[in-house]
């Protein structure tokens, strides 16, 4: 017994020894990558690949759609009710009609108009003009935000100009086939095809939202990260009869519900429907007192330090008013920078004008109520009081829906009409000869929108300074990179233009202080002087 | 009259001293640095000291309070005039010409009236702007929301600056008096002993000798 002991220990080393050596089991090989965390939705109740439906050769989008509304009967009347497909919103507490449908921003200025080339990011197909049957559910574009393969893609709706529609042709086909029995919960990729693309490239217009988020590092995305938490998009922007919670024209910018019981709470994307409202764990004075902050910051504030990490650029400024150069009748673009990861960005197009990056950007830092206030196409300014901004915002520190927000600030010096005070609509995408891109005369195109639109227009164009503001809430960094006390409560510090705070280290009584100063200096001479004066008076003492 | 060594500082006195020196010290540093005066410690640690600092003083002066009053000590603080006079002129000229502070320590006056007055000053004047206020301060958070916080809070830390310096004025020349009249080693030991050359009448001399005899060196 003894004997057959040690010889199956000594048995165990020789194997284990084996083990060490041979590294058995080997690792397996690259893993596919994990499916991303949507939220309270799982998925997987369904295999798209066995449905009979999809096993069938699709001539286009609209087929595809035909079939996915044919089990899910109810989703068409759901999503057309969304901003994805209506473009359009109405705010309860301005009254103003916004949405890409009508706004005009201070990127590629108006998709009214345009929506040959700009509703390529409609959630829907061919939309082209004013026609557009909003009522027809199988335009709905499922695939868009529901394909996994990340081989479907879209083109402009219309041809454009001989000069723009150069840049669509030799794609590569599509299996629509494949393409639909690859349906799940969206991804990252699939918001991104957009959202990522926004203002006409990558983290052109938002700065927190870019391509580095398809795939990021912990240190850029500390929820997105892949090889950490991986959630979608939709895990925060949580989802409900496709309407998602969360949205730029309606900010919420002090949540003071936090954590709704189970079921609750499917209306709102903030930090605190997560974290609550109280998320610091009170282990330390610090903590105790980073609590208390959240009643005047947003936590964005601190836990995004800087925005267009990742290598990807954001756009900071653009100019039209060198737009239309042309070489030999041609339109050109001019590479100028360099971005972190390496790529190539253009910094000057003839059909827009003049192009500034910036990486790794120090955000603006505003009381924010999470009120937009558009300048829209229906908006009177003085053309004296610039920069005109796209969208104004209101805020305060005796506002109790106020919060201190990061912002991306976007300048831009875009055309306008200078005789009424006016944004104007360009006609920039068309296959006719008036249409910006391609002909480059603007007196024209923007005349020809106006008309076509039926808006007053004084004839008479001119550029003016635009800012737009971006409040920035992606990219939530790690905590061990969020800010410090120091980078606001300090003189100079990320806070030295916030109004209505006494702030602590940045605010000081200059009169104070140099009262102060000199009482104390004062009692040091006066300490020197009267010693000096009884070591004098000691010496006479002893003569 | 007779001139014995006697323990006018008890050891809960010379505690409260010696620990309310360190605090104020650590207050001092902590909230110049808050101020943006230096940059030695960064901006949490100097909050987390100077909160701890001084809740830890707020406690001390609840239990001085308590000890003030129980043991009657408190009257060693009544303003008095008799002596200021004199006291004040030795400050100014006497003390140039060679002569001797005019105060001996009386058992029921361990301070000589300038110095009585100005450590009642300290006491109900100073300290309690500088604790208000900071309380006040503190507690922002409680009341953030009320009309006018930050105008509240901007008089508050106004207030609590100023009182810092002014504190900061009387450190610098209470520890410069203690050259004056005597060696600064002289001034400084009776605060770690507990023992001093104080002027006994008769009946306390006899009333020690014969009560506490411990409190006669």
């Amino acid at each position: 017994m003894r004997l057959l002991l040690v010889l199956l220990s000594l048995g165990c080393l020789i194997s284990s020894g084996a083990v060490a050596q041979g590294h058995w089991p080997t690792p397996p090989a690259a893993p596919e990558p994990p499916p991303q965390v949507s939220g309270p939705l799982s998925g997987g109740t369904a295999d798209h690949t066995k449905f009979e439906i999809l096993q069938q050769p699709f001539a286009s989008g609209p087929e595809v759609t035909k079939a996915c509304l044919s089990c899910h009967t109810e989703t068409g009347g759901h999503f057309m009710k969304n901003i994805h497909w209506t473009w359009e919103y109405r705010n309860p507490a301005t009254g103003q009609l916004l949405g890409k449908k009508h706004l005009v921003n201070n990127f590629c200025t108006n998709s009214r108009g345009n929506e040959g080339m700009c509703a390529q990011c409609h959630a829907g197909y061919s939309w082209q003009d004013e026609d557009f049957d909003f009522t027809n559910e199988t335009n709905i574009d499922c695939l868009v935000c529901h394909e996994t393969t990340g081989t479907y893609y879209k083109t402009p709706n219309s041809e454009g100009s001989q000069a723009c529609s150069v840049m669509f042709e030799d794609q590569p086909d599509m299996d629509l086939t494949v393409i639909a029995q690859s349906i799940g919960l969206p991804e990252r990729a699939n918001c991104g095809a957009c959202h990522f693309q926004g203002g006409g490239g990558d983290n052109v217009k938002h700065g927190d939202l870019s391509s580095a988020l398809e795939n990021p590092p912990r240190d850029v995305d500390v929820h997105m990260a892949a090889d950490g938490l991986n959630f979608a998009c939709t895990a925060c922007h949580v989802t409900k009869a496709h309407i998602w919670a969360g949205s730029r024209y309606k900010v919420d910018a002090k949540d003071l519900e936090g954590i709704g019981k189970p079921g609750q709470r499917r209306d709102v994307a903030t930090c605190e429907s997560c974290h609550g409202l109280a998320p610091h764990k009170v282990d330390s004075l610090a903590s105790f007192k980073r609590n208390d902050h959240i009643a005047s910051l947003a936590c964005q504030t601190c836990h995004i330090p800087e925005f267009a990490r990742g290598g990807v650029a954001t756009m900071t400024d653009w100019d039209w008013r060198t737009a239309g150069k042309t070489r030999d009748g041609e339109g050109y673009h001019e590479h100028g920078y360099i971005q972190g990861n390496g790529e190539h960005r253009y910094t000057y197009k003839s059909i827009k004008g003049d192009f500034t990056y910036a990486e790794n950007v120090v955000p603006l830092y505003r009381w924010f109520d999470g009120q937009m206030d558009y300048t829209t196409i229906d908006t009177k300014f003085d053309v004296n009081q610039q920069p005109i901004a796209i969208n104004d915002f209101s805020g305060a520190r005796d506002d109790p829906q106020s919060r201190i927000w990061p912002f991306k600030e976007m300048t831009t010096w875009m055309p306008a009409d200078i005789g009424y005070g006016t944004l104007v609509y360009n006609h920039l995408w068309g296959e006719d000869d008036i249409s910006y891109w391609g002909n480059y005369d603007m007196g024209r195109s923007i005349a020809y929108a106006m008309k076509k639109f039926g808006l007053d227009y004084s004839g008479q164009f001119g550029f003016v300074e635009t800012v737009s503001y971006w409040p920035i809430t992606h990219m939530v960094s790690p905590k061990e990179d969020a800010l410090t006390c120091e980078a606001c409560h300090a003189r100079g510090g990320r806070m030295e233009t916030v109004q209505g705070i006494y702030l602590p280290g940045r605010d000081h009584s200059k009169w104070l202080d140099l009262i102060g100063i000199i009482a104390v200096l004062g009692s040091l001479v006066a300490i020197l002087g009267h010693a000096l004066l009884r070591i004098i008076s000691s010496f006479r003492g002893q003569q | 009259m007779a001139i014995r060594r006697v323990k006018i500082f008890s050891l809960f006195e010379r505690f409260w001293h010696w620990s309310q020196m360190l605090l104020i010290m650590a207050l001092m540093f902590s909230g110049f640095g808050l101020h943006g005066f230096h940059h030695l410690i960064d901006f949490e640690q100097a909050v987390t000291l100077h909160t701890y600092a001084a809740l830890s003083l707020l406690l001390l002066w609840a239990f001085s309070i308590f000890w003030l009053f129980t043991t009657r000590t408190w009257r060693h603080f009544i303003p008095t005039a008799k002596g200021m006079w004199q006291v004040l002129h030795f400050y100014v000229i006497g003390i140039f010409k060679g002569e001797h502070h005019p105060y001996r320590k009386a058992y029921w006056r361990k301070h000589n009236p300038l110095q009585a007055l100005t450590y009642l000053m300290l006491k109900i004047v100073l300290f309690p702007l500088i604790w208000i206020s900071g309380l006040i301060y503190l507690f922002y958070f409680l009341w953030r929301d009320a009309a006018h916080a930050t105008d509240w809070l901007q008089g508050a830390a106004l207030i609590h600056t100023g009182a810092a310096f002014a504190i900061l004025v009387f450190v610098l020349i209470h520890v410069y008096m203690l050259t004056i009249g005597g060696s600064f080693r002289e001034h400084l030991m009776p605060m770690i002993t507990g023992f001093d050359d104080v002027d006994l009448t008769p009946e306390e001399e006899a009333y020690l000798l014969e009560g506490e005899p411990e409190v006669l060196g």
